[in-house]
C-alpha cells in the first residue's frame, strides 16, 4: 500500500479564481466541517442551557467506545476490500453470530452473574478466543464458498453472493434466538460508573470497550507492517499478478485476510454483547452499515482510516440516538454515508486500493 | 456472434408463437378459478411483482448498475396511492373521475390511472435524483448508495407521521398504514371489489403487457444498446459517443417508473400503505427475481418473478412449511424465506449466474469476462 498522495496537486491557488480556491477548499475541509457539525451544534447548545460541556463529552465518550466497536468491524470491511475490492457484505453477520456464539459459550462453562472475578476474567478471555475463532473461520469459509468460484467474474456478481450470504447468516441468527431481541446476562455491570473526571462519567463498558480494541488494533497494525504474511498481504492488496510472480500464494493470502477479518469481527461480536447486555439477529446489519460506513470514511483499504471513521461513525451514532431520536439515526448515518461516497470517495486519510495506488 | 453454450436461438415464428400462446393463458387463467379464490390472489401479486421486476432489470440487466434500494419506488409508488386515493388528507376535498362512491367521502381521490401517471413520474423523478450522485462512481458504491438511499426513504415513511407538511397533513401514517384505499375504478367498469378478484388480475397483467412492450422496445432501441455497452465497457462506450450522464439517468428514470406504476397498483390492492413494507429485504427479494431468471432477458425476468413469487406466497407457506418440523426440527419455513432467497442467491451466482432464461450476450460475458477483466483484477472506471 503505497501513501496514497497520489491525487494531482492543484496548481497554486493565485494563479485561480475565488471559487476555484473555495473549491479547494471544501475538497479539502468540507468532509471535516461537515463532521464537526453535530458535536459542535449540541456542544453551543449545553453551553448556552447548562453552562458547561459535561453533556457533549459524556456522549462523545459514549460514542468512542462504542465506535471502538464499530472500528474493529471496518477493520474486516477495510482488509477485505483493500486485497479483493469486495465489500463482504456479509461481515456484519459474522459479528453477529460472534455476539451469539460467545453468549451461547459463556453459557456453556457456566459463566454468570455469581462467577468470580478471576473465573469472570479468564472465561472472557477464553470466550473472546472461541468468538474470534468461530467468525474467522466462518468468514473463511464464507470466502472459499461464495467469493472464491466468482474471482473470475464481473464485479458485482461477488457482491450478489455477498447480500445472499448475509441473508443466509441473517436466517440462521433468527432461527437461533428468535426474531425478537434477547438480553444477556450483565456478566461486567457494564453501566457501573468507575471514575468520573471533569464531569465526564466514565464506565466499566467504555474501559471494556476500549481494552479490547486498542490492543487488537496494536497487534493488527504491527502483524500487517511487520510480519512475512502481513507483507504478503499488502503485496497481493497491491497486485496480486505480481505478488504470485514473487512466490505470494494468493489464495491462501486472500484465506487469510478473510480470518483476520473474521477475528476482529467476533471480538467485536463478544464485546458488543458485553457492552449493550442486548443481541438480536438484525444487530448484524446495522452495525454492518455503520461499520462500512466508517470504512469508506477513513478511505477504504486503509487501516488507520477504518479506525478512525469506526470512533467518528460512533460519536455520530451516539450524538443522534442520544440528541434526536434512534429512529432517525440510520438515516442521518446514511446521508453521511452518501455524502461522503459522493464528495469525498476516498475518505478522510486517503483509499488504499489498487485504483487509487 | 458464433453461437456459444448451446445458446438456444429459437426461430422468429416460433418464438411469437409461445409469446402469444403464454399470453393467451395469461388471460384465461382466473377463469379457472373462483372469482375470489387464493390462486387468483396470488396470482395478482406475481404479475406485480413482475412489472417490477422487469423495472429492475432495465437498471441491473440492461445498464449494469446494480441497485439495492429499489424498493424506495415501491415505496414512492405506493404512497402516492395513499395520499392521492384514500382519505389521508381529510381535510382536503379533492374528486377527479371516481365514483358515486369516492365522490362522498372526504380526502383526495383521483381515478386510479391519473394515479399510475403521477406514481411514474414521481418515480423517475426519485430515480434520476437518486442516480445523480452515483454516476462517477464505481459500480459497488452505486450499490451501496441506492441501499443508503432505499433505507432514508424507509425512515422516511416509518417517522412521516410526525412530520407535518401543512395543516393537519402528515406525510405519512408510519407503522400504522394509510388504510382503506380506494379500489380501482377503471372508465366503463364497475368499481373493482375485493370479493371478484379478476378484474384485478387483468388489470396486472394489462400493467405487465405494457411495461413488457416497453421494456422490448427499449432494449432493441437506440438507448438499450447504448445501456448494454455501457455495461460491457464503460470507458469503450464513452468513447464511441454515448452520453453515459443521460443514458445512466434514463435508466434510473425507466426502471423506478415501472417500479412506481406496481407500486401503485399494490398500495389499492393490498389495500394499505404502511411503513413495514419497505424493508431492505424486499429490493432483494426483486433482485433474487430477476438473477433468478436471468439478467437483461426480458422473458427469464417473467418467469423468475413469476417463480419467485409464487414459491414466496405457495411453494414455502404452503408445500414445504412443515417439512422442517417434519424432520425434527423447531421451526416454520416461512420464518425464514429471506435466508432461502439469499441462499438461492449464491447458488444462482455461483453455478448459473447467468440465469435459468439467459440473455445470449450476458451469458458470454458472465462466462468469458468482458474485454476489460484480467483474471483476479476487475478493471473498472472510478
Amino acid at each position: 500500500m503505497e501513501a496514497s498522495t497520489s491525487a494531482p496537486t492543484p496548481p497554486p491557488a493565485l494563479s485561480r479564481g475565488f471559487a476555484a480556491t473555495v473549491q479547494d477548499l471544501l475538497s479539502k475541509y468540507g468532509l471535516i466541517a461537515l463532521l464537526l457539525v453535530l458535536p459542535v451544534a449540541y456542544g453551543i447548545q449545553d453551553l448556552r442551557d447548562d453552562g458547561n460541556l459535561a453533556g457533549i463529552a459524556n456522549n462523545l465518550l459514549d460514542g468512542l467506545s462504542n465506535g471502538a466497536i464499530i472500528a474493529l468491524i471496518a477493520v474486516g470491511y477495510t482488509l477485505v476490500y483493500g486485497i479483493i475490492e469486495l465489500i463482504n457484505f456479509a461481515h456484519g453477520e459474522v459479528f453477529m453470530i460472534g455476539s451469539f456464539t460467545a453468549v451461547a459459550f459463556w453459557g456453556l462453562i457456566g459463566l454468570g452473574l455469581g462467577s468470580s472475578v478471576i473465573g469472570l476474567v479468564l472465561g472472557l478471555l477464553l470466550t473472546i478466543l472461541v468468538a474470534m475463532v468461530t467468525c474467522g473461520g466462518m468468514n473463511v469459509m464464507i470466502e472459499r464458498v461464495a467469493y472464491r468460484p466468482l474471482r473470475g467474474a464481473p464485479k458485482l456478481a461477488p457482491l450478489i453472493t455477498a447480500v445472499g450470504m448475509s441473508f443466509i447468516l441473517q436466517n440462521v441468527g433468527l432461527l437461533w434466538l428468535g426474531g425478537s431481541p434477547k438480553s444477556v446476562d450483565d456478566l461486567i455491570r457494564a453501566q457501573d460508573n468507575l471514575f468520573t473526571f471533569i464531569g465526564i462519567n466514565v464506565s466499566r463498558a467504555d474501559l471494556l470497550a476500549f481494552g479490547v480494541t486498542i490492543p487488537l488494533v496494536i497487534l493488527l497494525t504491527v502483524f500487517v507492517t511487520r510480519a512475512r504474511l502481513g507483507k504478503a498481504m499488502r503485496a497481493t492488496a497491491q497486485d496480486p499478478e505480481a505478488a504470485r510472480l514473487m512466490g505470494i500464494n494468493v489464495d491462501t493470502t486472500i484465506s487469510l485476510t478473510f480470518l483476520i477479518g473474521g477475528m476482529m469481527a467476533g471480538a467485536a461480536g463478544l464485546t458488543y454483547a458485553l457492552y449493550q447486555t442486548t443481541i438480536w439477529f438484525f444487530q448484524g446489519f446495522q452495525a454492518g452499515l455503520l461499520a462500512f460506513t466508517a470504512a469508506v470514511m477513513g478511505g477504504i483499504g486503509n487501516l488507520r482510516g477504518a479506525v478512525l471513521g469506526g470512533l467518528i461513525i460512533g460519536c455520530i451514532q451516539q450524538i443522534s440516538d442520544n440528541r434526536i431520536s434512534p429512529s432517525w439515526t440510520p438515516a442521518i448515518v446514511f446521508a453521511y454515508l452518501i455524502l461522503i461516497m459522493v464528495f469525498r470517495p476516498q475518505g478522510l486519510l486517503g483509499e488504499e486500493t489498487r485504483e487509487a495506488g | 456472434m458464433r453461437r456459444r453454450f448451446g445458446a438456444r436461438t429459437l426461430p422468429r415464428g416460433v418464438n411469437f408463437a409461445l409469446a402469444a400462446a403464454a399470453i393467451a393463458i395469461a388471460i384465461v387463467f382466473p377463469l379457472f378459478f373462483p372469482q375470489g379464490s387464493g390462486w387468483v390472489d396470488d396470482m395478482t401479486i406475481a404479475l406485480a411483482y413482475v412489472v417490477m421486476g422487469l423495472g429492475l432489470n432495465v437498471v441491473v440487466g440492461y445498464a449494469g448498475l446494480l441497485d439495492l434500494g429499489y424498493v424506495a419506488f415501491f415505496a414512492i409508488g405506493a404512497y402516492t396511492t395513499g395520499w392521492f386515493m384514500s382519505g389521508f388528507y381529510g381535510d382536503a376535498n379533492i374528486h377527479v373521475f371516481v365514483g358515486e362512491f369516492a365522490k362522498a367521502l372526504p380526502g383526495i381521490h383521483l381515478n386510479f390511472l391519473l394515479v399510475v401517471v403521477i406514481a411514474a413520474g414521481l418515480c423517475a423523478i426519485a430515480g434520476i435524483i437518486i442516480g445523480l450522485p452515483t454516476l462517477r462512481l464505481r459500480g459497488d458504491y452505486i450499490a451501496i448508495v441506492t441501499l443508503a438511499f432505499g433505507e432514508i426513504i424507509r425512515v422516511f415513511a416509518i417517522e412521516g407521521n410526525e412530520i407535518t407538511i401543512v395543516g393537519n397533513a402528515k406525510l405519512t401514517a408510519g407503522r400504522q398504514g394509510i388504510t382503506p384505499i380506494d379500489k380501482i375504478d377503471l372508465p366503463f367498469l364497475d368499481q373493482f371489489t375485493s370479493l371478484n378478484l379478476r378484474p384485478w388480475y387483468w388489470t396486472a397483467l394489462a400493467l405487465v403487457l405494457v411495461v413488457l412492450f416497453v421494456n422490448i422496445r427499449l432494449r432493441d432501441s437506440r438507448l438499450g444498446r447504448a445501456w448494454i455497452a455501457l455495461r460491457e465497457d464503460e470507458v469503450a462506450a464513452a468513447s464511441m459517443g454515448i452520453p453515459l450522464v443521460k443514458t445512466k439517468l434514463m435508466a434510473y428514470a425507466v426502471g423506478a417508473a415501472f417500479g412506481g406504476m406496481s407500486g401503485a397498483f399494490l398500495g389499492s390492492f393490498l389495500n394499505t400503505v404502511n411503513a413495514d413494507q419497505f424493508a431492505f429485504g424486499f429490493s432483494i427479494f426483486i433482485l433474487a427475481m430477476i438473477i433468478l431468471g436471468g439478467l437483461g432477458s426480458v422473458w427469464g425476468v417473467v418467469i423468475g418473478s413469476l417463480a419467485l413469487s409464487l414459491i414466496n406466497t405457495r411453494l414455502i407457506p404452503d408445500v414445504l412449511n412443515d417439512v422442517p418440523s417434519n424432520l425434527g426440527l423447531d421451526f416454520n419455513l416461512v420464518d425464514v424465506n429471506y435466508g432461502i432467497f439469499g441462499f438461492l442467491l449464491v447458488l444462482m451466482m455461483v453455478l448459473r449466474p447467468e440465469g435459468l432464461l439467459p440473455e445470449r450476450r450476458r451469458q458470454i460475458e458472465l462466462h468469458e469476462g468482458t474485454p476489460g477483466d484480467e483474471a483476479l483484477v476487475e478493471v473498472t472506471h472510478a
